[in-house]
């Protein structure tokens, strides 16, 4: 396959994922923003999400203060925002449509379809009142894109691109989301019912809240909130979970090459092996920011070696 | 086409229906108008869906149009198509000797048949090709002939394209949606299959491998990008035949060998169907700006190791100062008659056939020589005095860059337009494969000029695509069908 084939269906993947994460994301700050009292608090909940969303820095540089409106604008619509989920559904257009040749009728369709309708939105779009119905829909095609290669794709290397770019950048997310909240997970709590709302609102943004309960049958607790989202192969969203779809895609892609492996393999089996025999009391102990951190910056590392391997050879 | 002359319509004349479209008048007879505009709108959704789109940049609106397709298809008997056929092998044989010629021996011009001003001070014209022999002496592999009809006898040839012809894309996505969408009225007759195209375009491509190539020749189309107007057909075709669709950077040449980067390292490339243009082909040899071609093509090209198709240089077959002689070329090279007719041709840099088009601009079609796609064009029936005046100056400024032709009669096709179905203008670009042998899949794109009295069919133009039916049989004509489905207008 060609590199730069490879390069469209690895982003068309991210991309897609990342329309979907800022969804979830959003859909959790609304709900936050409508729990909580006081002005300063509100803007709390979208200043994280900003945060977690990697968009903070940009979004500063607009110079317009926190308010919900302004961010709803910048993570929804903005095209000067590159991660703003009509600027993501661009950019998987945009892949998607440069190799076409690659991806199955279906994908396409997925892709396509989501474009044209993403491209009739207006102002009125993002209002209060018809946000939730917005972000409901961008949830509602990035399942049926991930269902369409998913379910219809021919298990080779294209699939594998693709999905090695879903699954970094929900590994990215994952990490992000409880990175931005390690606070909460960490400190003693000043107010428990403040801390509850931004536990929940962790579980919300992978959509673990009922995966948290089937699993624990336990009260919200940081421990296991941390637990679930970093070490749990069960939940699909999990760290762990991630990497080991990361590691087997790599080993895949190497295997049809006749084993050729660089760099990212090394990268990817040991950053798998340590979330899979890790603790979450050493985790804990040794400071939620600081693994988490490690593991943001390691799979930035892990994209750098993926590019250099196989997308720019 | 002014009003005051009748064109010749493919369906019906005089009460009675062509044999080709007997079926075709019963249906557009017996079907009402609402459940016809609801299938056109079915085909406009598959083809949206599909996302065949022409993208047209610089104008404001939305870059990636879609071009209206019309339902109603154009159909050809078979005795018609095989002799348009026959015209189109021995006309693109000799496009290729001409090629040949030109950058060998010249023979053609020291015998006198074409002047060598003509030939070596045209841009089109490449130096860097001269004494240089393409495998199999080929250089238009994928021609596409435009040709109009006039009368049930007359077909004309109206251009030649053998550098990048473009459009056969429709020609078979017009194919799969009329399956699609109307398979009854397709089982009801005998069409000729176009599917297998791809096939012989792939067959075409490999026989044409160069001299070093020792093993199954791989195959690459290079594309200018997804910018480009023709992007979904460069996807389409490497689809169809299993191949790579390349970009400029995703090549580069080694020791005059081409390979393309891919996941498992570097693979070479042993035939290229370029679909950009000889100027961007490689910076070394032709503009240093490009950075669309590949850095050392030609000299790979040169030592043997890849081959190009079409081949460079091949421009100056179809440039339309050219044109008028390429009848000579069939008599010179083949020692036959043309089976096709040329349009009688002014060049305007000849000063006798420069003061005839400009007396007589209301009546003729003046085109740039190297301009394409319908643009910079004027239609004298169709044009007012300011834009003849306009064309008058221009022709006086910078003769050499127009050629005029007298406005044909272009016959008309049933077309569905918002009225109903009325007739419409159409052409034909038949594509001509010329690899180990030559082959003609049987049918092409018809263009259909949809905006009434429009003899400008280009898709940039508003203009639209039927699908083109070959017949395998002969039909008989029959008397006009009464019914309620038919509102010509």
């Amino acid at each position: 396959m060609l590199s730069r084939t490879a390069d469209s269906l690895f982003w068309l993947g991210r991309y897609i994922e990342r329309a979907g994460n800022i969804a979830r994301g959003m859909q959790v700050a609304l709900r936050m923003a409508s729990l909580t009292h006081g002005v300063a608090r509100r803007d709390s909940a979208w200043r994280a999400l900003l945060i977690a969303s990697g968009c903070e820095p940009g979004f500063q540089a607009t110079g317009a203060p926190p308010t919900q409106d302004a961010v709803v604008r910048y993570l929804a619509a903005d095209p000067a925002n590159p991660s703003s989920i009509l600027s993501c559904i661009d950019a998987a257009r945009r892949n998607a449509r440069a190799v076409r040749t690659a991806v199955t009728v279906d994908m396409w369709e997925a892709v396509n379809d989501t474009w044209s309708e993403a491209r009739r939105s207006t102002a009125a779009t993002f209002a209060p009142d018809n946000l939730p119905a917005f972000l409901d829909w961008v949830k509602g095609r990035t399942i049926l894109f991930n269902g369409a290669y998913g379910d219809a794709m021919l298990r080779h290397e294209a699939w594998r691109f693709v999905r090695l770019g879903t699954m970094m950048e929900r590994a990215d997310n994952t990490a992000r989301v409880l990175d931005v909240h390690h606070h909460a997970l960490a400190d003693a709590q000043e107010d428990g019912a403040v801390a509850y709302v931004q536990w929940q609102a962790i579980l919300r943004s992978v959509s673990a809240v009922r995966a948290f309960h089937h699993v624990y049958h336990a009260r919200l607790e940081p421990r296991l909130i941390a637990e679930l989202l970093i070490l749990r192969p069960e939940l699909p969203r999990s760290v762990v979970a991630c990497y080991a779809r990361i590691e087997e895609t790599l080993d895949g892609i190497a295997a049809a090459h006749g084993g050729r492996r660089g760099e990212c393999h090394r990268l990817v089996g040991e950053m798998h092996a340590r979330l899979r025999f890790g603790r979450i009391e050493d985790i804990m102990a040794g400071g939620l920011h600081d693994f988490l951190t490690a593991t943001i910056d390691r799979n930035l590392e892990l994209g750098r070696q993926i590019q250099d391997f196989y997308l720019q050879a | 086409m002014t009003k005051t002359t009748p064109a010749f319509d493919e369906m019906a004349a005089d009460g009675l229906v062509r044999g080709p479209y007997a079926e075709i008048a019963r249906w557009l007879a017996a079907t009402p108008a609402a459940a016809l505009e609801r299938r056109r709108q079915e085909a406009e959704l598959l083809f949206k869906r599909i996302g065949i789109t022409f993208a047209v940049y610089g104008e404001g609106g939305d870059p990636e149009r879609l071009i209206p397709f019309d339902i109603i298809p154009r159909i050809l008997a078979r005795a018609e198509w095989e002799a348009l056929s026959r015209g189109l092998t021995q006309r693109v044989r000799a496009l290729n000797l001409f090629l040949l010629d030109v950058y060998g021996a010249q023979e053609i011009i020291r015998a006198g048949r074409i002047p060598a001003a003509l030939v070596r001070q045209n841009e089109a014209f490449r130096p860097e090709m001269a004494g240089f022999v393409p495998p199999g002496g080929v250089y238009t592999h994928i021609a596409g002939i435009d040709v109009v009809r006039t009368d049930p006898d007359n077909f004309w040839v109206l251009e030649d394209n053998c550098r990048t012809p473009s459009g056969v894309s429709y020609m078979l996505e017009g194919r799969e949606a009329m399956l699609r969408l109307f398979p009854d009225l397709c089982g009801a007759h005998r069409v000729a299959p176009v599917g297998h195209y791809p096939e012989e375009l792939l067959e075409t491509l490999k026989s044409v491998a160069p001299p070093n190539c020792r093993t199954v020749p791989r195959v690459a189309i290079l594309t200018p990008g997804s910018y480009n107007s023709a992007y979904y057909e460069h996807c389409f075709l490497a689809d169809e035949m299993g191949i790579e669709v390349v970009e400029g950077p995703d090549l580069f040449v080694e020791d005059e060998v081409v390979y393309m980067r891919t996941t498992t390292g570097s693979q070479r490339v042993d035939v290229i169907y370029r679909r950009i243009d000889d100027d961007y082909l490689d910076p070394e040899v032709f503009r240093p700006e490009s950075v669309l071609g590949v850095p050392g093509l030609m000299a790979a090209y040169k030592a043997g190791n890849v081959s190009l198709a079409n081949a460079p240089g091949a421009g100056i077959a179809d440039d339309k100062a050219v044109y008028p002689y390429v009848p000579e070329m069939i008599r010179f090279y083949l020692g036959e008659e043309p089976l096709l007719a040329n349009v009688p041709t002014y060049l305007c840099e000849r000063d006798e056939d420069r003061a005839y088009v400009l007396d007589h601009l209301d009546e003729l079609v003046v085109k740039l020589t190297h301009g394409s796609g319908g643009y910079g064009m004027l239609v004298g029936p169709h044009s007012t005095a300011e834009q003849r005046a306009d064309f008058a100056a221009r022709i006086r400024a910078k003769p050499a860059e127009y050629i005029a032709q007298p406005t044909l009669a272009l016959s008309t096709v049933p077309t569905l337009v918002e009225k109903g179905i009325a007739p419409r203008h159409v052409d034909l670009r038949p594509f001509v494969l010329c690899g180990k042998e030559v082959r003609v899949v049987p049918g092409g794109l018809t263009r259909v000029a949809l905006r009434e009295g429009s003899l400008v069919v280009n898709s940039s133009q508003g203009g639209g695509t039927k699908d083109t039916w070959v017949l395998e049989d002969d039909p008989a004509d029959i008397a006009a069908p009464q019914g309620q489905g038919q509102t010509q207008c």
